[in-house]
């Protein structure tokens, strides 16, 4: 299953190295490359190597009002591996992304494929109607969705009392979750809708035709030529809802001044990094738990992802294609 | 010993001692500079005709028009004001500012429960050397001993908020109440007649509001915090009378009689247009601010002081309220001071804070000026309200303290006292864990908790 030795082989590796001398014409592009490549660079470094090395710097030190900055080394490490808030936030964002982010991909995917299947008729506006809740920012859409969840003046409230289901608490500490997780899809799905409709757009049109004339249906069409073509674009949103997820901030930030019980200071561990930033004067130990936090996604993101090529590789050795 | 040897080892010396200086965490400190000369009147003068440039960070409206003045009086001084946010967004560019050596202004306005953690880094200025203790007679004793607490001066006091209580007559009246509740006892039995016949709630205690509480734990002589200005503080956030006015909520609470909505939020604006609160329980800055807020109930509403606990007793706390201090760091302190001064100090620019700004002030002259305490409130019904505040503000207990880190009680607060308020749970309960969280805060902080 692994790369085939024999095409490892087919130059032995005595063999004298194939001479690559570009010509005057492609050093020159490369250059160009590489001075396109150079403003990404400049701002990728200074605004996120460097303030990343600092942290981790910072992370190592210990702060306290009375005696100023001392060496800790991992000291900061250990104290949130066993901080119980900073794990219960982590939890909480961790059940976030196995409820919420199956959801809003599965209506992403779903609406991606009515789309490219309808084709042409209003498709363009129905498009940008999912789409325009992600141009709204995360703050103003927290602060619209905080006022639909008011207990007495908000139209859910509202609406539901009206035809007598009482009040619906969604700011409760039971319910903030699923609360925020509505919000979330809401702002999101539009966003993931796109990645994927662009990849189902690139599916060459050849495929179709052959499935039907093998009699397929708009089903089986969606299940065993469209999703399995689009897979890259899916990992890539699996991927940027793990990132998303776990670094929940503004919603829980801005929910906090209507549901101040429901979110405490740790509820997400961003949230608890920046209290303890902020609030708690404990720069050290909120940057070790910012880098905590970013391992955790590596590591997710990691797992998440083998999972997937395995799967790509056992769904293609199924149909008995070798990779 | 030859000239070259004498010199090694006197370096030697000086090294190990300011080595040992370090060491002992010896910072140069407030100590070094209240031995320094008192500014002289000549200095005063040369700074205040010398072209300077000053910045002022503050969160208050129209402040520019007290500027104006001082400005006009002082035609060198050109003074930038900046409002870079209110309350808590505002000390964390202040502490940014402070932590990076630059950018931080030369007079900021602090609220007074703040103070202690600016002093506590050295980031404010000690005020005495340019003759601020001749202030003192000029305010209040508890508000000037907020940004007095010991021999130094911090901040010349701006605004105060000693607290009343703001109710609407005609729900008292259709209750059957004619008079403004004189003890807590009063308050509870008043609570429930008003919930009975007309479904009001007399009060709402907002479920994260830690200044409120606070408030009320100063009316009742509770000394929560203390700090000795260096490495000392006391916490006693659950001693036995804070648990006293703890029961007395969870009661009231628990039998659905006071409201518990985050206040200062949509909901709570709404709540007190609606007449779901029959009253609030507030700061002297609370009547304008609600004349605001519920316009269509004008001259419904009526002040009083807060209930007693115990019948006869003039006693009252105080939510709120704000100071100009001037930065260590400034380059040009006596101007900075003399700022300082100016805004909250000259007749005639604290007389606009209090008339145009609504700032209730802490100034006695103000607190005696008929043109201050004679205004008549529509709102209120013809009453003198600011009259009785200024009675009110009499009565506040001196001797009150913070903590060097508010910040993180008030969020410590909001996550044991203020969940337990909304959930209608324990607070004398919560109390304890309050006390746990902070003691540890001040241990893990370097502290030694008394």
């Amino acid at each position: 299953m692994t790369h085939s030795p024999a095409l490892a082989s087919e130059r032995p590796a005595s063999a004298p190295p194939l001479k690559k001398r570009a010509n005057p014409m492609k050093r020159k592009q490369r250059l160009a490359a590489y001075l396109f490549l150079v403003p990404f660079f400049i701002v990728f470094i200074t605004m996120l190597v460097v303030p990343l090395v600092y942290a981790g710097y910072l992370s190592l030190f210990e702060s306290k009002l009375i005696g100023g900055d001392v060496f800790a080394g991992l000291a900061n490490y250990v104290r949130a591996l066993t901080d119980s808030a900073f794990l219960a936030g982590l939890g909480r964002v961790g059940l976030f992304f196995i409820i919420q982010v199956p959801i809003m991909l599965g209506l992403a995917l779903f609406l991606a494929l009515a789309l490219d299947s309808a084709r042409g008729r209003g498709s363009k506006a129905v498009r940008l109607l999912i789409f325009v809740p992600y141009a709204v920012p995360a703050v103003v859409a927290t602060l619209m969705w905080g006022y639909l969840y008011g207990p007495d003046f908000g139209p859910i409230a509202q609406i539901s009392r009206a035809v007598g289901l009482g009040t619906p608490d969604f700011l409760s500490p039971e319910s903030i979750l699923g609360s925020m997780m509505n919000i979330v899809t809401w702002e999101f799905v539009g966003y993931n809708m796109i990645i994927m409709y662009a990849a189902l757009r690139s599916i060459p049109a050849e495929l179709y035709e052959a499935a039907e004339i093998d009699g397929a249906g708009q089903f089986r069409l969606a299940w065993s030529i469209k999703i399995p073509a689009i897979r890259p674009a899916l990992m890539l949103t699996v991927i940027f809802s793990i990132i998303g997820s776990f670094q929940l901030f503004a919603e829980p930030s801005l929910l906090n001044a209507i549901a101040p019980d429901a979110i405490s200071t740790s509820f997400t561990p961003n949230y608890y990094a920046y209290n303890l930033a902020f609030i708690n004067q404990e720069l050290n130990y909120a940057a070790a738990i910012a880098f905590l936090l970013g391992v955790v996604i590596a590591i997710v993101s990691y797992f998440v992802q083998l999972a997937g090529e395995r799967r790509e590789r056992v769904g293609l050795a199924e149909r008995g294609i070798e990779p | 010993m030859n000239k070259k040897a004498r010199r090694t080892a006197v370096a030697l010396v000086t090294g190990a001692v300011s080595i040992g200086l370090l060491v002992t965490g010896c910072t140069p400190s407030s100590s070094d500079e209240s031995t320094q000369e008192s500014v002289s009147q000549d200095d005063i003068d040369t700074a205040m005709t010398t072209p300077t440039k000053l910045t002022f960070w503050t969160w208050v409206p129209d402040i520019e028009n007290e500027v104006a003045l001082f400005e006009a009086k002082y035609p060198a001084i050109d003074v930038t004001v900046e409002n870079v946010g209110q309350g808590l967004p505002h000390y964390q560019k202040l502490r940014s500012a402070i932590e990076a050596g630059e950018g931080a202004p030369d007079v900021t306005q602090i609220e007074y429960q703040y103070i202690p953690s600016f002093v506590l880094n050295n980031s404010l200025l000690d005020l005495t050397a340019y003759g601020a203790d001749d202030l003192s007679s000029d305010y209040v004793d508890w508000a000037w001993n907020q940004v007095s607490p010991d021999d130094e001066v911090w901040a010349i006091p701006q605004d105060v908020g000693p607290m009343g209580n703001l109710y609407r007559e005609d729900i008292l009246t259709a209750a059957g109440i004619t008079e403004p509740p004189a003890t807590w006892d009063d308050y509870a039995a008043a609570a429930k007649t008003v919930k009975d016949t007309t479904g009001s709630y007399i009060s709402n205690v907002g479920a994260t509001q830690a200044g409120q509480m606070i408030g009320f734990l100063w009316q009742a002589g509770v000394k929560p915090f203390g700090y000795d200005g260096s490495e000392t503080v006391s916490i006693d956030v659950n001693s036995d009378e804070a648990k006293k006015v703890a029961d007395y909520w969870t009661d009231l609470i628990q039998q659905d009689l006071i409201s518990t909505d985050v206040d200062f939020q949509d909901q709570w604006y709404q709540g007190l247009a609606s007449g779901k609160y029959a009253g609030w329980l507030t700061a002297a800055w609370g009547p304008i601010f609600l004349q605001g807020t519920a316009e269509a109930t004008t001259g419904l509403w009526r002040a009083a002081p807060l209930p007693q606990w115990n019948e006869g007793d003039e006693v009252s706390g105080n939510w709120g309220g704000s100071s100009d201090a001037v930065l260590a760091s400034s380059e040009n302190k006596i101007a900075a001071y003399e700022l300082a001064k100016f805004i909250n100090n000259d007749e005639e620019s604290a007389m606009r804070l209090a008339t145009e700004q609504f700032l209730f002030p802490p100034q006695v002259s103000v607190l005696e000026d008929p043109a201050f305490v004679d205004q008549e409130s529509e709102f209120y019904g013809g009453q003198k309200v600011n009259e009785l505040f200024a009675e009110i503000s009499q009565t506040v207990d001196t001797d009150f303290q913070w903590l060097p880190y508010m910040d993180y009680v008030y969020s410590s607060y909001e996550d044991t006292v203020g969940t337990v308020i909304a959930d209608k749970g324990d607070i004398s309960g919560a109390l304890d864990v309050w006390q746990d969280q902070l003691v540890k805060y001040a241990t893990d902080q370097g502290f030694t908790v008394e």
